[in-house]
């Protein structure tokens, strides 16, 4: 038995991706990547095609049942959901915050997976944050980042939608590095059933604002994109430069 | 060694004057052009802007009395014309007077409707001003949106006088630009109707 929960962390944990790791941090300069301007976007054609299969499935499936399940769901119990899935994404946090050197926030968020799965009851409440510790998530996507990778050309993914290419190789990344197998046996159902319920969830909650981007606006991929490069470079902490600052005043 | 002290002391004082009256003129320069807005009073415009966009997203209205009043509250703290012609991109130099015109004023009730929905998923929650500096030659107001249930985001303000009023020009929602936003869609519009304005104005008056 003990044998049998040894193997799968090591499965995962995979020597060679430790290596391909190393050697990108041997290759990037240190430093975090500039601030990007303005859009990178030479597969555009592809990404319209990707984006106009998203929205087809959005509208056929992911649309009626996330607003059923808003309906049938009390918001209590779909906030439980919510809370779920995002305590057992923090191990996955933490790995990428050590990666990125941010020790403080390291600790913060391990220190908020652990109060949320004790006296959360198993991440379905939320306690950390009025504690003091709201933590802040971050990805593979966001170390690459860190290190001096820039976002590269933006592309639509096949159902997770807007993304770059540093931002697409770091969600592979980050499935591959996730520690969760650790400490929970078997839990890759139990952990995408609800990442799935969840975003389900969401899509019912910000109903609203996701129709006006996918169906009202005049060019739904146009905005998603936007939106998605500005937001992430946001939250990245990556200010836009002087170069990029429209001013409509100027004549 | 005896003569340096006087020497000295008159040299200091010559410096001193020196730097007195460069800090004199450097004040002078800086003071001169009187500066009509300050950091307090973008950031007081912005206080006063959220408060009745508060007291309307928790009024209880109806949707279209909502509409209505968001409408009225952006005219009076936006410089709507400088949105709208933004927004139009480079067609707005091709337009003729009127045309620019009518459509700052389709504009204005389309934006009124279209970031009144979004306000409206604010009902119950609240919005707060929490910190203002300048920005470029403008003033950036910060504030913290509180929604229910859900993480505090940032919602930052720009704000100048260059109209001839104190008014915002620009929201920046946790890090997206609404000009940026509004100049991709209005920029799609256009296209999509073959870059007549005429075609436009009609098409925001009727969404």
């Amino acid at each position: 038995m003990p044998s049998q929960r040894q193997s799968k962390p090591l499965r995962r944990a995979n020597p060679a991706l430790f290596a391909g790791i190393a050697a990108i941090i041997g290759l990037s300069a240190c430093g975090s990547a500039p601030a990007p301007e303005g859009i990178s976007d030479p597969y555009e054609k592809q990404n319209r095609g990707i984006h106009a299969l998203n929205v087809a499935i959005d509208r056929a499936v992911v649309r009626p049942v996330a607003t059923g399940v808003a309906r049938t769901l009390p918001t209590p119990v779909e906030l439980g959901i919510t809370n779920f899935t995002a305590n057992l994404e923090i191990p996955g946090t933490v790995v990428n915050d050590l990666l990125q050197l941010k020790i403080g926030m390291a600790v913060q968020n391990t220190l908020r997976f652990a109060i949320n799965s004790t006296i959360g009851i198993g991440g379905v409440l939320d306690p950390a944050s009025p504690m003091g510790a709201p933590g802040k998530v971050s990805d593979f996507g966001e170390t690459l980042h860190v290190w001096g990778v820039a976002e590269g050309a933006y592309i639509e993914l096949p159902f997770f939608g807007p993304s770059t290419q540093r931002d697409a190789l770091g969600k592979v990344v980050d499935y591959a590095l996730d520690p969760l197998p650790l400490f929970i046996p078997k839990p890759a159902h139990l952990g995408l059933m609800a990442k799935l319920v969840a975003k389900i969830s969401d899509r019912g909650r910000y109903s609203e604002t996701i129709d006006s981007i996918l169906y009202d606006s005049a060019d739904g991929y146009a905005q998603a994109r936007l939106l998605y490069l500005e937001h992430r470079r946001f939250n990245l902490g990556q200010i836009p430069s002087d170069a990029t600052f429209e001013d409509p005043y100027a004549k | 060694m005896p003569n340096n002290p006087p020497r000295d002391s008159l040299y200091l004082t010559r410096r001193a004057f020196g730097a007195g009256l460069a800090a004199g003129t450097g004040f002078l320069a800086f003071a001169l052009p009187v500066r009509a807005l300050n950091v307090d009073q973008a950031r007081s415009l912005i206080d006063r802007a959220i408060s009745e966009v508060n007291a309307t997203i928790n009024s209880g209205k109806s949707e279209q009395a909502m509409f209505g009043d968001f409408e009225r509250i952006f005219v009076t703290y936006a410089d709507v014309p400088t949105i709208a012609r933004s927004a139009l991109g480079t067609a707005s130099k091709a337009a003729s007077a009127a045309q620019l015109s009518s459509f700052t004023q389709a504009y204005q009730g389309y934006i009124s409707r279209k970031y009144g929905r979004r306000f409206r998923e604010f009902i119950g929650g609240k919005i707060e001003v929490t910190d203002a500096k300048p920005y470029k030659s403008y003033y950036e107001v910060i504030s913290t949106a509180t929604l229910q249930g859900e993480a505090p985001f940032d919602l930052r303000w720009w704000v100048g006088d260059k109209s001839g009023r104190q008014l915002f020009f620009n929201i920046i929602i946790e890090g997206v630009n609404m000009l940026a936003s509004e100049r991709t869609e209005i920029g799609s519009i256009l296209d999509k109707n073959g870059g007549n304005i005429d075609k436009v104005i009609a098409e925001l008056n009727a969404t």
